[in-house]
């Protein structure tokens, strides 16, 4: 019972790895640079075997409109080989740590002519069957504007602007009438009938009342 | 007196139709079956009629946020005009009305100068549409009309 069990194990665990033994291979979608700026491609893959000394990279390049592709960069055996004789002659450099599964290249000093896509195959043996993954290069003169954004921010300040003024001439509104409210509040100080003196009126607007000696009237002065 | 203010309101309402047309109309530059305007850049080839997005650069974003701009306005406009016209006192003058009227003016004008100036010089084929027309005919419309807020006065 128990072999039997063991047996089906080991068998289980040998045959569904097999169906998933496929090397999975990332890059980017697509890259923007500026001429004559550098760009890092990076790649890197997932394996369910362990990194081998055996592993590989390369790089192929196709322009944008040509349909050839040319290898640019091989890593193999522990030695990067890079581009002497193509467009990138002199401009490849290996940044990858392929102990760590990274097989980026930088490009150094772009031109217009560099657009086109960018293809990394990784092996890491025996894992070997992948579909390698590219990465698509666009090169600009300038940084290009996104439609709509400064149409967007025109509309939005002078419909800011517009609210802002509304906002302050009603509070200057707002302001000047109270304002000159509470000043004619302060140069009266005058005479005020006795009953509403005593009914309290005087009291909310900060002022008492002082009677005045043999009079029936007093006078409002401020509390 | 009605007369006037359905006349004043009538030109209104036409310098609003303008402005829209002239906004949203594929025409404001044309040659020979292909009519590019502040959004799209369309040709009538013999496959049909093609519209590609026209080219963003920051001249005709520009343009697209002022005439947008007096478009808004000349709403706002008729807006305050309507409500003026039943809640001023009598006697008053129709302020807001004229302010965003002339902005509105104002607007349209610098969008149209810098339409003009700036549109890419192929004069041999490419002439100004109509769109471009109607814009600048809206601008003195508007001008007029809001010199005309400014100096009614509402009476009984």
């Amino acid at each position: 019972m128990l072999t039997f069990l063991a047996l089906t194990s080991v068998a289980l665990l040998g045959i569904v790895p097999e169906q998933s033994q496929a090397i999975v291979i990332y890059t980017g979608w697509e890259r923007h640079a500026l001429v004559g700026s550098d760009v890092r491609l990076s790649c890197s893959f997932f394996s369910w075997r362990w990194t081998s000394e055996d592993v590989s990279f390369s790089w192929t390049y196709r322009p944008d409109g040509s349909r050839d592709t040319i290898s640019i960069f091989h890593y193999t055996r522990g030695v990067p080989y890079l581009d002497n004789k193509g467009p990138f002659k002199d401009r490849l450099e290996f940044v990858g740590n392929p102990g760590r599964r990274d097989g980026s290249i930088l490009i150094k000093n772009l031109d217009l002519s560099d657009n086109g896509t960018f293809t990394c195959d990784a092996k890491n043996p025996p894992d070997i069957v992948g579909r390698p993954s590219s990465v698509r290069l666009l090169v600009f003169e300038n940084v290009p504007i996104q439609a709509g954004v400064i149409t967007g921010a025109i509309i939005g300040v002078v419909l800011g602007l517009l609210v802002l003024i509304v906002v302050i001439y009603y509070l200057m509104r707002f302001l000047v009438a109270r304002r000159v409210f509470s000043l004619s509040v302060r140069s009266v100080s005058g005479l005020w009938p006795a009953a509403l003196c005593q009914s309290g009126f005087c009291q909310g607007l900060e002022l008492k009342p002082e009677p005045i000696p043999g009079m029936d009237t007093c006078v409002a002065k401020l509390a | 007196m009605l007369l006037i203010l359905l006349g004043v309101l009538i030109l209104h309402i036409i310098i609003l139709i303008l402005l829209i047309v002239s906004t949203a109309a594929s025409a404001w530059s044309v040659a020979d079956g292909k009519g590019t305007d502040l959004w799209y850049s369309c040709i009538t080839s013999n496959g049909g009629y093609h519209c590609k997005p026209s080219s963003n650069e920051d001249w005709i974003q520009a343009v697209q946020a002022l005439m947008i701009l007096s478009v808004l306005f000349c709403f706002f406009s008729l807006i305050a005009f309507l409500y003026q016209l039943f809640r001023l006192v009598k006697g008053g003058r129709f302020f807001f009305t004229a302010i965003f009227q002339i902005l509105a003016s104002v607007f349209v004008m610098c969008g149209a100068i810098i339409y003009t100036v700036m549109s890419p010089d192929d004069r041999a084929h490419t002439n100004f549409g109509y769109a471009y027309v109607l814009a600048w005919v809206a601008f003195p419309l508007c001008l007029i009309s809001g010199l005309i807020y400014i100096v009614l006065r509402k009476k009984e």
